[in-house]
């Protein structure tokens, strides 16, 4: 059966938490009401990437589309847009009318400098319908591959299209995937790294809910590649509904024996297990990984042997990312050169951001590499709310570093990104404005690599806990000339030292604050002072002479009897007393009361 | 899956189905539906033409509702939007018309010129 109209509902995890499931439930409700059902199909598909503004839904073939929207508009919208055709513009997103009119979403800010490639399907397809995804091209790279290409011309164009790994290392993926071709040892794994740790990152997880296939299809060009005919998908438990969707995709894929046994009739066998981590960071790290798929502590242990040589049950593997996966069929269909068209020099193709912190737009924008980051904020990502002034940016979440106002120009890619000391990452990027002090920021960081380091190595045990607490000493305001210089030596002992990628980055943080913020250490060592006003205990408390009126009520709800004063006259806080509980604040009629 | 060509059928038999999700370029119909719409019989006209199109196995065909032009005692109108061309509008339409305006028109390009709201003017 036609239907003349699409609803498009997101049902990734970002619409799931603000409640898309009951605007589904709704809308199906709704036009079963007004007898709608045959002409009217709704689907979940996956994330549109304007978390911040979810739920959405967009409406096919019109292409309107809606932000934040509750069940109790439904009626409206199906009454008027779907029986009626005429779109509800109150609900409607707002950059995307121009006085008055529904403009195509292409050409609102927030999609307008995307390119989609590995979010290809995201939000166009229903991810748990494998043939809404072959309708998009899916599987028809494998079929290509199987029937046209020997493994060495598949190794060839994916080493031509410079695609590099986009889980943060940017090591070049076809050279990866010869070294394990080049392995006499049999046999061969491909796992997939979806083990996404970085706090604020979520596009591997996005993937996979929204377009499973694409993995999947990747992995098995990957095995054929390689030689190898099983796969491995390493998720993280946390992420229940990307586990769903996968479950369902593989079984799906091998009801039509796109997996199985001699797929498209060419002998080539290869099948996929999926493998839930249990939320332990260092798990990312490929020597880790390997060992908790294989039921080992997840610990890592020094290179070389390289997966390529040694992996799963020490036999030749590639371990690829999810969004590096996800590049791969489309890189086949469209060949090497498309790719290569896009990107700069040294980094091709497009790469996944995750927007999150002091934003407009917090979700999921995918750029071609050579975007600057103003572009990405100020465009793409609509701005600091608040008309705040941007202080810094931070890439590649807990191992990587920030970027200040200076550096907003800069064409985003692997190599510039290093040079300005942060790094890629997995793509999370947090915009913090004038009100995050960076010293805080550097020990949130550094809090979480405290709590996941392993263990294993001491560089990474005991250095990191010893640069937190240096930390401390500065923010809590007993901070000594020569902490930074202590800082720096540590931080430059742990990433020479340290076994794994997380250690060796762990300092990243701090060292790029302390290059680019120095000043704000120094105010917080020298002066005792914050001057983000974040750091509760260099703050103080203090009264404003214009304002006051002396009614005395901060002294009466002083729990330390700190605040004195005599009628007709400012009232003052003895400094030594002060909790900084703030009860003055809460209580003071005529906001007379600032801290600094 | 054993052949290229059976990934090949899926992907063009569910792409039919969705493909209104990205390409907007094919022959537009809009069925007026505003009140005065509905209340003239413009539902059945619509479903006439979603299950002919349909039965035709007709994909690039795009069916839109359309409010109130203000000819109300011409309802149902139907408006042809073919790329390139002149838009033409049917009044008074009824589900055989609306089968007929398919075939005759949409599909094989002759506009039923009889039927047009200019011979109610």
């Amino acid at each position: 059966m036609l239907y003349r109209s699409h609803v498009m509902i997101c049902a990734g995890t970002g619409c799931t938490s603000s409640n898309s499931d009951k605007v589904a439930e709704a809308f199906s409700e709704e036009i079963m009401k007004k007898g709608l059902e045959k002409e009217i199909k709704v689907v979940r598909t996956g994330c549109f990437g304007l978390c911040e503004l979810g739920p959405v839904v967009v409406i096919y073939p019109e292409g309107v589309f809606y932000s934040k929207v509750k069940p109790e508009y439904i009626p409206e919208i199906v009454e008027e847009h779907l029986l009626k055709g005429r779109p509800v513009k109150k609900y409607i997103y707002g950059e995307s009318l121009e006085k008055g009119e529904i403009k195509p979403l292409e050409d609102t800010p927030f999609f307008r400098k995307q390119r989609r490639v590995a979010l290809r399907n995201c939000g166009v397809i229903n991810p748990e319908d494998i043939n809404e995804a072959i309708a998009f091209d899916a599987y028809k790279a494998l079929g290509k591959v199987l029937t046209s290409m020997n493994p060495k011309d598949v190794i060839d164009e994916i080493k031509n299209s410079g695609l590099r790994g986009r889980g943060g290392g940017g090591f070049p993926t076809g050279i990866k995937w010869e070294f394990a071709y080049n392995q006499k040892d049999m046999p061969k794994y491909v796992v997939c790294n979806a083990d996404e740790g970085d706090p604020g990152a979520f596009m591997d997880r996005s993937v996979l809910e929204g377009d499973p296939h694409s993995v999947l299809e990747a992995m098995a060009i990957a095995g054929y590649a390689i030689g190898a005919n099983y796969g491995y998908i390493y998720v993280r438990a946390e992420y229940p509904l990307a586990v769903k969707r996968l479950k369902i995709a593989i079984e799906q894929a091998r009801d039509y024996g796109l997996l199985g046994k001699n797929i498209f009739n060419k002998g080539f066998d290869f099948d996929i297990e999926i493998r839930l981590g249990a939320g332990a960071f260092v798990c990312g790290e490929e020597t880790a990984l390997l060992n908790s798929v294989m039921g080992k502590r997840g610990e890592p242990r020094p290179r070389p042997p390289f997966p390529a040589v040694k992996g799963v049950w020490e036999k030749p593997t590639i371990i690829n990312n999810v969004e590096t996966y996800a590049n791969v069929p489309i890189i086949i269909l469209n060949g090497s050169e498309w790719f290569k068209s896009m990107g700069t020099e040294k980094s091709k193709g497009t790469k996944v951001f995750a927007l999150g912190g002091k934003i407009n737009n917090t979700g999921l924008v995918e750029v071609p590499m050579g975007t600057t980051l103003r572009e990405i904020i100020y465009e793409i990502g609509g701005g600091i709310p608040n008309g705040k002034k941007f202080k810094a940016a931070q890439t590649g979440g807990p191992s990587g570093g920030c970027i200040p106002e200076e550096h907003l120009d800069t064409p985003i890619d692997y190599d510039s990104l290093i040079n300005i000391g942060s790094m890629m990452g997995s793509g999370g990027l947090i915009v913090m404005d004038e009100d995050n002090c960076m010293v805080d920021i550097a020990k949130f960081f550094l809090e979480f690599t405290v709590d996941e380091s392993c263990g294993k190595c001491a560089p990474c045990r005991i250095g990191t806990r010893r640069m937190l607490e240096l930390l401390n000493k500065i923010t809590s305001g007993k901070g000594e000339e020569g902490d930074i210089e202590k800082l720096e030596t540590l931080a430059n002992t742990i990433k020479a030292t340290a076994l794994c990628g997380l250690g060796q980055t762990a300092p990243n943080p701090v060292l790029s604050t302390i290059k680019y913020f120095r000043d704000e250490y120094e105010a917080h060592i020298k002066e005792k002072r914050c001057p983000a006003g974040v750091c509760q205990s260099l703050l103080k408390f203090n009264i404003n002479p214009d304002k006051c009126r002396s009614c005395g009520i901060c002294a009466k709800n002083c729990p330390t009897n700190a605040i004195s004063g005599k009628p007709k006259q400012p009232y003052v806080i003895d400094q030594d007393k002060c909790i900084k509980c703030g009860t003055c604040i809460e209580k003071c009629p005529f906001d007379a009361i600032y801290k600094k | 899956m054993k052949s290229l060509e059976e990934l090949e059928k899926i992907r063009k038999e569910t792409l039919d189905k969705i493909n209104l999700r990205k390409e907007r370029t094919g022959t537009r119909i809009a069925v007026g539906m505003a009140t005065c719409g509905i209340a003239a019989g413009a539902r059945p006209v619509m479903m006439a033409i979603l299950d002919e199109l349909s039965k035709r196995n007709i994909v690039d065909v795009i069916v839109v509702e359309t409010g109130c032009i203000g000819m109300c005692k011409l309802e149902p109108l139907v408006d042809v939007y073919e790329p390139g061309k002149e838009k033409v509008t049917y009044a008074k339409v009824d589900e055989d018309k609306a089968r007929q305006i398919v075939v005759e028109h949409v599909i094989n390009g002759h506009p039923i010129k009889e039927w047009t709201i200019e011979n109610y003017l």
